[in-house]
């Protein structure tokens, strides 16, 4: 009699497949039900951004950028503004500093809020996503008021924002900012103490605090494994040191501890926020510098110099200095950064991104290895992966 | 059924082919697919309470492509992906029809490189084009009822790429 | 963003031939070294208690074409205790362009290895998988490289 023998089965999820958030594609090798290994497989959104940039000015590249990152489109505005001023040497005025915090919170809220919504109707709450887009609408109106888009904002430029603060922008914020904390309430209600909601997600997809440092683990992927990394702290980019707030760290490193992270996360930008409004400082929005920056739209019709500035700016973009910068920011998905090398001509002679949710995704498989196969779209919904920006 | 033949037979097939067509239209299944950003425009339109595709029977985005007749080609094509959207089209049962959702899907957008299939018409017979950098869920829904007016018309027959 | 000057001193002084050029620009300091002392430089880097580079943010590469030694490549440290940032390079030629793979020290730089390799067509020897990782795995050329256009070699239908 033949002996008995048992194979792995190689399973292939995606690249269209519902819990992969988008084209991303997964051969999963199985024993039974367990995960022996896996080998994600990326690239099916790649879109030739690093190589785009090569051939766009400075300027003309920022709304590229929006659709990196689409879950929180203004963050990636942020940290290409952020290096291209670094390169420059150019000093953003202050109320443009706190507008782009103020947008950047509103962006990671909203982009926390989807990704709840998306993570818990992967483990089969339905609820919570219709609560969360509720509330995502809401945003989505708030930017929409402040920049004219939805999902794309395309609000930063080069040297401050792209315009003052519609009128009666602020009093809707703080509309928003005091019954936005009850809603986060709302939502711990439905999941925090839930006893199926623990049963999938405590303990499952370890990642220790040594592994997620020697796998580049940055946002709430490091600190949920204990590692006290941000950006917003270690490093603070446009005035956050002016801010009062906290970041939450929890020790578990399991999907749970990623899950409590952004919860907290949502509350500390809404502070974040409330403070911004308290302290705004008057001024312009847009730094003082004819070569680098466009003037104002009136100021084009009524002076020749603005003019010239305006056409030669759009035209040929200007030049800076040769030399290498880079920049990071704390994006939603974590450190977030732009390496951008000048040979001194109107377009950056190379870009390179460090997309956050590229690097998270990286320890995938070992927090999988040896998890049941439900577990793995767990704790693939826990890192919060957006694959434009994975692919570029 | 409600169809009563008046007269000449013909008239009975037109008024059947009416029925069929209000019928399609208005059970018309999209295949839940996302692409990149417009899919979020598309899971806003269809999730969130505030545009509710499901006033217009749409709400059943279906996993499977056996199950959908209407597949949303909600963002960037790269080349990459396109043997997997093709074979995604190829598996919906006929008739079928396919909304090119944003500029990525129908020419490419700003993604003019070596990587992005610039439009998915290449491949695809589309029907309807939806213009936006992502389009709105307005827009989406516009479209949307574009293409239930003209499978009502019978202009939109569902093309096969079998022909 | 705090940077380190205390690097470029701390291996000037352990690897003085192994540092071949040091450069500054708004505060970000990087140093090159050649190939060949990669891996004991970028050893040092990690284990030092007073730099402990212990997190590698990217690798990528740097096409200077025409100029040869053509190749550049960029790792990016940062250290998760002084929350300070380094950058190290290292150049090598067209002919020859490979560069050893520094997965033994921070596992992180697995993927991006494969990126580098996938579009800028760097070999990183010792890397345990290195296969294409963006591109499909038939993909004729590595388009981050100046010489490859835009839109591809051959315009599609």
């Amino acid at each position: 009699m033949e002996e008995s023998r048992t194979e792995t089965l190689m399973l292939n999820v995606g690249p269209h497949h519902p819990s992969t958030h988008g084209v991303l594609r997964v051969i999963v090798e199985l024993d039974g039900e367990r995960v022996v290994d896996l080998k994600p497989d990326l690239g099916f959104l790649h879109r030739g951004v690093e190589k785009l940039a090569e051939s766009k000015t400075y300027h003309q590249f920022i709304p590229v950028t929006d659709r990196l990152d689409y879950m929180a489109a203004s963050y990636n505005n942020f940290a290409y503004c952020l290096a291209v001023e670094k390169l420059l040497g150019l000093e953003v005025p202050r109320r443009a500093q706190y507008i782009r915090v103020l947008i950047g919170e509103l962006n990671r809220i909203f982009s926390h809020l989807f990704w709840l919504g998306t993570h818990a109707h992967d483990l089969g709450a339905m609820t919570p996503i219709f609560y969360a887009l509720r509330e995502r609408e809401e945003i989505m109106n708030l930017l929409e008021m402040c920049c004219g888009g939805r999902l794309t904002q395309t609000y930063f430029r080069i040297g401050g924002v792209a315009a003052d603060l519609p009128e009666g922008f602020v009093e809707k914020v703080r509309q928003f900012t005091s019954h936005f904390p009850k809603r986060v309430e709302e939502y711990e209600t439905l999941l925090t103490d839930n006893p199926i909601w623990k049963e999938r997600a405590v303990g499952v997809g370890v990642l220790s605090k040594q592994e997620a440092i020697a796998m580049g683990a940055s946002g709430p992927m490091a600190r949920g494994s204990g590692l006290a990394l941000d950006v917003r702290k270690t490093n603070p980019y446009s005035s956050y040191e002016d801010f009062d707030f906290e970041i939450p760290v929890f020790q578990e490193g399991d999907v749970y501890s990623r899950y409590l992270v952004r919860m907290e996360e949502m509350r500390q930008s809404t502070r974040i926020i409330d403070q911004v409004l308290d302290h705004l400082p008057d001024g312009p929005y847009l730094a003082e510098a004819p070569k680098l920056v466009p003037p104002p739209k009136e100021r084009t019709l009524t002076e020749i110099e603005a003019l010239i500035h305006h056409f030669i700016l759009y035209e040929e973009g200007f030049k800076p200095p040769v030399g290498e910068v880079y920049a990071c920011v704390e994006s939603p998905r974590g450190e977030m950064g732009y390496y951008l090398i000048s040979d001194g001509s109107p377009k950056p002679f190379r870009l390179k991104i460090r997309p956050p949710a590229f690097v998270n995704l990286e320890s995938l498989a070992t927090m999988t290895r040896g998890r049941l196969l439900a577990d793995l779209i767990a704790i693939l919904s826990s890192v919060d992966i957006v694959l434009a920006e994975i692919d570029r | 059924m409600g169809v009563k033949g008046e007269g000449q037979g013909s008239v009975i097939l037109t008024q059947l082919e009416w029925l069929v067509n209000w019928g399609r239209k208005s059970s018309m299944w999209p295949l839940g697919f996302g692409l990149a950003c417009c899919a979020l425009e598309m899971i806003a339109t269809a999730g969130g309470s505030r545009f509710d595709i499901a006033r217009f029977g749409m709400e059943v985005f279906r996993p499977s492509p056996r199950q959908a007749d209407l597949m949303i080609v909600a963002g960037t094509v790269s080349k990459k992906m396109l043997p997997a959207v093709l074979r995604l089209y190829e598996q919906m049962a006929d008739p079928k029809w396919v909304i090119a959702m944003g500029a990525c899907a129908s020419t490419g957008g700003v993604f003019d490189t070596y990587a992005v299939v610039q439009g998915i018409d290449r491949y695809l017979p589309v029907d309807v084009y939806i213009p936006g950098c992502p389009p709105r869920p307005e827009a989406l829904l516009h479209g949307i009822l574009r293409l239930h007016d003209m499978v009502q018309k019978g202009i939109a027959r569902g093309a096969s790429l079998r022909g | 963003m705090s940077e380190e000057p205390k690097a470029v001193e701390k291996l000037q002084e352990k690897f003085p031939e192994a540092v071949k050029e040091v450069g500054e620009f708004r505060g970000q300091s990087w140093v090159v070294v050649p190939r060949e002392d990669l891996l004991k430089v970028c050893e040092f880097l990690r284990d030092d208690p007073d730099l402990n580079f212990d997190f590698l943010s990217f690798v990528c590469g740097v096409d200077y074409f025409p100029r040869e030694p053509r190749f550049e490549v960029v790792y990016q440290l940062y250290s998760t205790k002084t929350h300070s940032r380094f950058r190290l390079k290292t150049r090598v030629s067209s002919q020859d362009a490979t560069v050893p793979s520094v997965t033994s020290i921070w596992p992180t730089a697995d993927w991006h290895e494969r990126e580098t390799f996938d579009l800028m067509g760097i070999n990183f020897q010792g890397h345990p998988d290195l296969r294409r990782i963006l591109l499909p795995a038939d993909w004729v050329g590595h388009p981050l490289r100046k010489d490859y256009p835009l839109r591809g070699p051959e315009s599609i239908s």
